[in-house]
Formats: structure tokens, sequence, C-alpha cells
């Protein structure tokens, strides 16, 4: 409410915007029933932070509001067609998500610990993989494009089972070296604008870039509902956009380096509870 | 004939004012990061500056630094200082090399160096987010940063 009021008043005295630094200290309550953590202590692998926050709470109440209640989150529309696609047949096996998965309830808890290495290749992967690896596999589908509407209304769906959980994905055994990899993309400065994703949120965060409030870059919400977009949006797209807009070749979705960044990124979000599917700006 | 000799008026006009520009990569710095030298010889031209400084295809500074004399630009960032008072704070060689590179003072500040062409790491094709195509170009051109220094020279407090 602090940051509307400084607007109003901003734009009639025609100042620049002197913004209120920092999150706002409003509670998520999603339907009034779910309490979500949505600040907490920095997990001990996350070196700058003491505590760590939601995006939620860099965004305008109004945004906020779009959030807290199922009936008023646009995502919802995505999630609703995902549940109808989880039990429609499709490819020559002539299986649905139905045939083998008993309720997309069974997916309570995956989210949480998403991405992970798979131990029979010792790859790490996300969830966009392990839905395609059943379209594919089992039943022998064509695999659903990374960013696509169907991939992300399922990655929300899936998501939203473990909505309310705290994120603990795990970064030692044989993720570590993924996360490694991740953390050191995470320091470095790409582009033209030379910027790491630490110089934006972790140095900055709470400050405004233009008319943008630095959010700590938490992905605990994602797929998430874009206004700007109009549209779920994956990690692998923001991560995209964020290092395009540092004037920089970005890496694509689906990259084995953006599956890195993801784990990296989800880590320093342990504790914080499952947001899926967030609404932002 | 006549617009003959003009053009080639011009085009001598215009290789003399591009063999006076210092480029990118010849910048001399001094050890506290400041340019003693214009990079143009011709002076910069503050309201020419001030546009840059608000334009967001331009240097877009207020992303990131709020200055009053622009009051009427919305929303001005707060990730760098208030740019009020450069003037007085700043020698015209110093606020030069900041906007050039300000690394060149500030070792590992967050702000982009917009007269640099080389050096990055996976430098894109501006905001297309693929790769270039064509030799990297500095962000602003030596007269940009020239008009841009000029604009900061007038901030002062009162």
């Amino acid at each position: 409410m602090n940051m509307k009021a400084m607007t109003a008043i901003a734009a009639f005295l025609a100042l620049p915007i002197a913004a209120v630094a920092g999150p706002d200290d409003d509670n998520l309550v999603i339907n009034d029933e779910l309490d979500m953590i949505s600040v907490t202590d920095a997990p001990e692998h996350v070196e700058n932070f003491d505590k760590i926050y939601s995006g939620w709470h860099f965004r305008t109440d109004e945004t906020q509001a779009l959030q807290i209640d199922d009936f008023d989150n646009p995502a919802m529309i995505f999630v609703d067609q995902a549940s109808d696609l989880f039990e429609t047949v499709d490819g020559a096996a002539g299986e649905s998500c139905a045939s083998c998965h008993d309720g997309v309830e069974s997916f309570q808890g995956l989210q949480a610990s998403m991405p992970k290495v798979d131990s029979e290749s010792g790859k790490l992967v996300v969830m966009e993989d392990l839905i395609n690896k059943c379209r594919t596999d089992r039943m022998e589908a064509e695999p659903w494009k990374w960013s696509g509407g169907d991939m992300q209304a399922m990655v929300a769906l899936l998501g939203l089972q473990s909505r309310g959980m705290p994120m603990n994905v795990s970064i030692d055994g044989p993720a570590a070296p993924y996360w490694e990899q991740g953390k050191e993309m995470y320091y470095t400065r790409y582009g033209q604008l030379e910027l790491s994703c630490a110089n934006c949120h972790e140095d900055n965060w709470g400050n405004m870039i233009r008319a943008d409030h630095l959010s700590q870059g938490m992905i605990n919400g994602f797929p998430t509902y874009r206004l700007k977009q109009a549209k779920l949006i994956s990690r692998h797209n923001r991560f995209r956009g964020c290092i395009r807009d540092t004037r920089a070749e970005t890496f694509a979705e689906g990259s084995d380096e953006f599956r890195a960044l993801e784990l990296y990124v989800a880590s320093r979000g342990n504790g914080l509870s499952v947001e899926t599917p967030a609404v932002r700006q | 004939m006549k617009l003959k000799l003009l053009t080639l008026a011009c085009l001598l006009t215009g290789s003399a004012a591009f063999a006076a520009e210092t480029g990118p990569k010849d910048v001399s710095y001094d050890d506290y990061g400041a340019i003693e030298e214009s990079l143009t010889g011709v002076a910069g031209d503050a309201e020419s500056g001030a546009i840059i400084v608000g334009e967001k295809s331009k240097g877009n500074c207020v992303a990131c630094h709020e200055v009053t004399a622009l009051a009427d630009i919305p929303f001005h960032g707060e990730v760098g200082p208030m740019l009020d008072g450069a003037g007085d704070r700043w020698t015209e060689a110093e606020l030069r090399g900041l906007v050039a590179n300000a690394k060149m003072t500030f070792e590992g500040t967050v702000m982009p160096a917009f007269y640099k062409d080389d050096g990055y790491i996976r430098p894109g094709d501006a905001y297309t987010g693929k790769a270039p195509s064509a030799p990297l170009t500095s962000i602003l051109t030596a007269q940009e940063i020239e008009d841009v220094v000029a604009f900061l020279a007038t901030l002062k407090e009162e």
C-alpha cells in the first residue's frame, strides 16, 4: 500500500519517484486458508542474504490480490485446461497421464524437490523433462514445446500439487556439479551491459530500476502468470529474457545451462513455499 | 557540379571529424579512471545530453539514477547515486571517465560501460538475445558521451 500512495504523491508533485525500498510486510494467505511461507531465514548456502522473500512482496497490492484467491488468479484457467489434458489420451500408445498416474494429487511434493538428478541417467532434470519423457517414451506422443501453452499449463498443474510446501532442492551429492555450474552462471556478468543475476537480485533487490521493483529473483512461484504477457511464463523463458536484457547472447530454453541455473536459483529459495502458479506484473 | 562539390566537401569534413575521434580501444584513462581529453574535440551539447540520459533506447541513465532536472520523465531508478550535484562533485574529466567506463573509477561497479566495444562475456546483438552478426559498437557514440558529460556538468547544487 505504501508504494501506491507514494506513487500517487510523486505523480501529483511531478517528482521522480522516491520509492519505498524493500519488500512489503503483507502476509501471503491463499483462499483465506493456506498460509504461505513467503519470508524466511536464508539457507546456509546463500551467502549474502539474511532473509529470503518471495517476489510477491515486491508487487503492487493489485497484483498481489490476484494471487490470494484462486477465483481471481488468471493462471487457474490454464491449470484447469491441464487437468483435462491429464485425462486426455494422446500418442500411438493410446495412453493419457491418468493411465499410469493415480490422480494428479500423486504429484504432491515433487515440485518442492525439483530440479533433481535422474538416478538412471545421472542428468539434471526439470519438470518439463519429466513431462516430455512420459509423452515420448510412454505415450509415444510428440514432445511439447518448452514454453508452449500445454507444457507450461501441465508444469503449473503438477507444481500446484505442492503449493504451500517449502522448497527443498538437493544441492549436494550428484547435484553438486550442476549446482556449482548454476552458481557460477548466477555471478557471471553477461552481455554488453555486463550484468549478472546477482547485480540486480542480490546487490539491488528492493531498489527500483526504472519502473521495476527488483525482487530477490526467486522462482518458487513459477510457472508464473505474467500480466505483461497475459500467459504462463516458464522459468527458462524468464531467464532468457533477463539475460537478453543485458545485451547478451542468451541461452536456449531447455538448455543444460538453464537447467543448472534453475537448480541454483531454486536452491536460493529453499524454505519458501511453492507458490505455483504465482501472478506477477 | 555544385552538388558534387558539396558532397565532396561533406565527405572531407566527415572524415576529418572521424580522424579526430578517439575510438573505444584508444581511450586513455588516468590512474583514477578519468579521461582528460575530449573524445571528439567537439564541445558537448548539454541539451542533447539530457535527452540521451532520459531516453530508454540511448543512455537510459534514469533507469538507475534519479535526476531532479529530468523530473518530467517518469520512473527514475535508485540503483545508482542521485545525479543532482554531479557537476559539483566531479570534474569534466572524471565525468567523462565515469560515463565511458565507470569500472575504471570504481572497480566492480554495477554500472555498464557506455564507451567500450570488446571484452564482454557472450555479448549479443543489442537486445535481440542473439549473437552479434557484426563487430560490436559502443552503446553510446563518442559525441553522445561528450553530450552526456556536458549535461552532467550542468547539474550543480544551488
